[in-house]
């Protein structure tokens, strides 16, 4: 009997006219596909398409095209379909995937289109006047109260710590031990840059990061990873992680082989140890047991903004009304578009909500019982470029996030294969080979560069608006209409169709 | 929605057109009473600025005889309308007068609705087991008329003032009102150049509640969050227009929140943050740093300029960048402030200064203490 009756995804082909035997491609790829007899093979089968052997080809000698191997054509059973049977027909075992949602499910985003003015209301120029994106994040008052002092008008209502944004734009949390240092590092250099913030994710920060601390929201996972008091003082914010968009409901498993001397010493964990988070907090069994995390991390942190990060599932609102209601400060939404390291793909792909929906009845829920001004919402999962943004914050975003977007600018092909630890790029790995090929200062400033390019296009949407603040959009749905979306979602978002 | 047979009744076959308005204001600080013929010959110097689909005017002061006594103006649909009206009114507020607003046929005037006034104050019995002020008692009656009881509508509500309005040009409406017969301490007028909604008597300005009185020249491009902020303390924008979050915003701000009006302007005309950034006083800086963090949603964006009425005074306010025409100028106690200089100097030919407001900077002008 055959060993493996999964054909390869990828054909690797190698122009041996071209090819002067460099070897560049060997040592480039992560996955083993190359090696070297008395000229390179390639065994197409280990081929990811991450492209890193085509990228440091000096001969363009390198061609990687879709295996057009021939299936019967069948509609119910997708050729995917069939190659997960054959694998775990094979092996008996959970099928692992890495980045976010990859199936053809309806994006609300892309059925949304935005506003413009003509005419009757002028658009402002982005270029000649000011265009406000700045944005604070965490409570506030339902009102202020304003005295008169010696003639001045003094505020007299206690405002609580906000997390200022420079940008509406912050980085999703990726932890250190899935993603490599020099990823970390080009976060947190970037952040700072862009004046917003990076987000450690479950696996702590490491010391050499500390002086990011004003650019970092510090997390608190099931595992508690790295969790400890100067940790918690480290950054600006603190976060509860409750749920990931890719594996709502389930915990995290980082292979031991993950676990360097490093990652063992910022997890306090030993090296070569699985790391592994419980699928619930083993202290949050209710939501007044997350009030009390919630409280306890207070004054732990001297009472920094504190978020709560969960996936989007179907009872998303009254949930988020029940964590506003705990003392959270700040609701982080990871849309079922979200991101991972590793993920079951029957989870990834099948459990949760769309952000754009989540994000419309919650930000709706809180406005409802008089209490959105209470936390502040971050939109993740899913956001994909400035178009997003922009839809996400009229939906009701206070500000959003990106990880997928942000690895992309940093090398990251989307061959979702990080749960591997192989990530050619040096970003989703910890072997030093491949992880010293991620320039911290090159990535910083090609994340740089994104945020940038985004927030310039942000400015320009908000002009073509007419409006010159941020906050003139944020949950402003008036200036959304629907294209193809079905009555019920337009009536749960709160937008009219096109034409209306 | 109440409202919403009434207006696709009355604008059947209308379609968007073109924006602009024009608007005029005055004041006398002394408590000087001005001819309502002031403010229609002030107004009808910007007859292009309107295209006849709707003017109206309000008046401070005009009803000492009752100027303890809320005054409550409403159009009526129909008699079943007037009926179920009367019938809330009767259930929450003792009625001491009640008779149609007198007014004069106009051959440029089609199609009033029943217009009626009403002099009233809350019944207490019921007030109390509301516990709420007599003003929030007032704020929800209004909008339970103006939402559960169809084809009526309260147009005007506040104590010893009147806002008076119309489909039509702005003379013909105040000579409609026969608002010569009135003299007040401030008006301000309106005339309308329709966009966001077609001609509709209730669509016209000013928009009022309470004491407030909003004219509005702009369009409202935060108009969605500004009305979902509201919405969170119980106003209901059921007017299809975007003017009347204008005046929802004054009620909530001042009355309700208690902040000052130079404050309140702050929240609607926010300054930039490179300014804020500027300011040298610490305890500056954390004020208007709260101002814009805790009112984002209430900040007012989009070109406007606006003329805000109340039972003190009368404010003039442009947008943050000033997207619209805004003209101010003193003579002795009084101000004037107009979308033209035409518009004051047909009243005032002579005025000690005129200048052009600044972005965001609002004009107050209040009755002097004892006036």
């Amino acid at each position: 009997m055959p060993g493996n009756l999964v054909p390869g995804e990828f054909l690797v082909d190698i122009d041996y006219e071209r090819c002067r035997r460099c070897k560049r491609c060997v040592l480039n790829c992560g996955f083993g596909a190359f090696d070297f007899k008395d000229r390179t093979v390639a065994d197409s089968s280990k081929c990811v398409a991450c492209h890193r052997c085509v990228a440091f080809c000096p001969e363009d000698a390198i061609t990687v095209t879709r295996n057009p191997l021939a299936f019967r054509e069948n509609a119910s059973w997708d050729v995917n379909l069939r190659k997960m049977i054959w694998k775990q027909a094979e092996t008996s075992g959970i099928m692992l995937t890495g980045m976010g949602n990859d199936l053809p499910w309806l994006n609300v985003f892309d059925h949304l289109l935005i506003d413009a003015c003509q005419v009757t209301n002028p658009s402002i120029d982005p270029l000649r006047e000011p265009m406000e994106l700045r944005t604070y994040l965490g409570k506030k008052p339902a009102k202020l109260k304003v005295g008169k002092d010696d003639g001045h008008y003094r505020l007299e209502t206690p405002v609580a710590k906000n997390l200022k944004l420079d940008v509406p734009i912050m980085f999703s949390p990726m932890s250190y031990g899935a993603v490599s240092l020099n990823t970390h590092r080009a976060l947190a250099i970037a952040a700072e840059r862009l004046g917003t913030v990076m987000n450690t994710g479950e696996g702590g920060l490491h010391k050499e990061l500390y002086p990011y601390g004003d650019h970092i929201i510090v997390q608190c996972a099931s595992g508690r990873f790295g969790v400890h008091s100067e940790y918690l003082n480290a950054g600006v914010a603190v976060e509860i992680k409750i749920g990931q968009g890719a594996k709502p409901g389930i915990g995290g498993h980082l292979p031991g082989e993950k676990i360097g001397r490093d990652v063992s010493s910022t997890r306090m964990i030993p090296v070569g140890t699985d790391a592994l988070s419980p699928a619930p907090h083993h202290d949050i069994y209710s939501i007044e047991d997350l009030r009390q995390l919630i409280y306890a991390l207070k004054e732990a942190s001297g009472y920094k903004p504190l978020s709560v990060k969960i996936a989007t599932v179907h009872n998303v609102a009254a949930i988020c009304s029940g964590i506003a209601r705990a003392g959270a400060d700040i609701i982080y939404l990871d849309g079922f578009r979200g991101g991972s390291g590793a993920t079951p793909t029957v989870i990834r792909d099948h459990v949760g909500i769309p952000l754009e929906i989540a994000l419309a009845v919650v930000d709706e829920r809180l406005r409802q019982e008089g209490i959105r001004n209470e936390v502040s919402i971050i939109a993740a999962g899913g956001i994909r470029c400035a178009a997003d943004v922009a839809k996400a914050i009229a939906l009701g975003a206070d500000a959003v996030a990106i990880g997928t977007a942000a690895l992309i600018a940093l090398g990251c092909r989307v061959c979702q294969k990080c749960y591997t630890g192989n990530c050619s790029w040096g970003i989703c790995t910890q072997r030093p080979e491949l992880t010293a090929r991620l320039d911290p200062d090159w990535g910083a400033e090609r994340l740089v560069n994104l945020v940038n390019s985004w927030a310039h296009e942000l400015q320009e949407v908000l002009g073509a608006l007419g409006v010159n603040a941020i906050e003139s959009l944020r949950g402003n749905r008036e200036r959304l209409r629907a294209l193809g979306l079905d009555s019920t979602t337009m009536e749960i978002l709160d937008v009219q169709p096109a034409g209306r | 929605m109440a409202f919403g047979d009434q207006y696709r009744k009355w604008n059947v076959d209308r379609e968007k057109v073109p924006s602009a308005c024009g608007l005029s204001g005055v004041i006398s600080q002394d408590g000087h009473m001005i001819s309502g013929d002031v403010i229609i010959e002030s107004m009808g110097v910007m007859r292009d600025r309107g295209n006849g689909l709707g003017a109206g005017y309000a008046g401070y002061g005009i009803y000492p005889n009752h100027k303890d006594l809320y005054a409550i103006h409403v159009m009526f649909e129909d008699e079943a309308g007037k009926k179920a009206c009367e019938s809330l009114l009767n259930e929450n507020m003792e009625v001491q007068e009640a008779g149609e607003i007198p007014t004069s046929p106009n051959p440029h005037i089609e199609g009033a609705p029943l217009l009626w006034r009403y002099f009233a104050q809350p019944r207490e019995d019921i007030r109390k087991t509301q516990e709420i002020g007599a003003e929030d008692f007032m704020v929800r009656l209004v909008m339970n008329i103006n939402t559960t009881v169809s084809g009526t509508f309260v147009f005007s509500s506040g104590k010893n003032m009147g806002v008076f309005k119309a489909v039509g040009f702005a003379e013909d409406v105040g000579a409609f009102y026969r608002l010569p017969d009135y003299s007040g301490y401030t008006w301000i007028g309106h005339t309308r150049f329709p966009t966001n909604t077609p001609g509709w008597w209730g669509g016209a300005h000013p928009f009022n509640i309470l004491d407030w009185a909003v004219v509005h020249n702009g369009e409202i491009s935060s108009y969605g969050i500004n009305k979902r902020y509201l919405e969170m303390f119980g106003y209901q924008c059921t007017l299809l227009t975007d003017t009347e979050v204008m005046a929802y915003l004054f009620d909530l701000l001042i009355r309700k929140h208690g902040l000052p009006l130079e404050i309140a302007c702050k929240v609607l005309a926010a300054p930039f943050w490179q300014d804020i950034d500027e300011e040298g006083d610490p305890a500056e800086k954390e004020l208007l740093e709260a101002i814009r963090a805790t009112y984002g949603s209430a900040l007012v964006n989009g070109p406007f300029a606006v003329l805000v009425g109340y039972s003190r005074g009368m404010i003039g306010l442009n947008d943050r960048i000033k997207l619209r025409p805004l003209v101010a100028a003193y003579k002795d106690d009084y101000l004037y402030v107009a979308s033209e200089e035409s518009a004051i100097r047909q009243i005032c030919p002579t005025p000690d200064r005129v200048w052009a407001p600044p972005a965001g900077r609002p004009v107050v002008g209040e009755l002097k203490g004892d006036a």
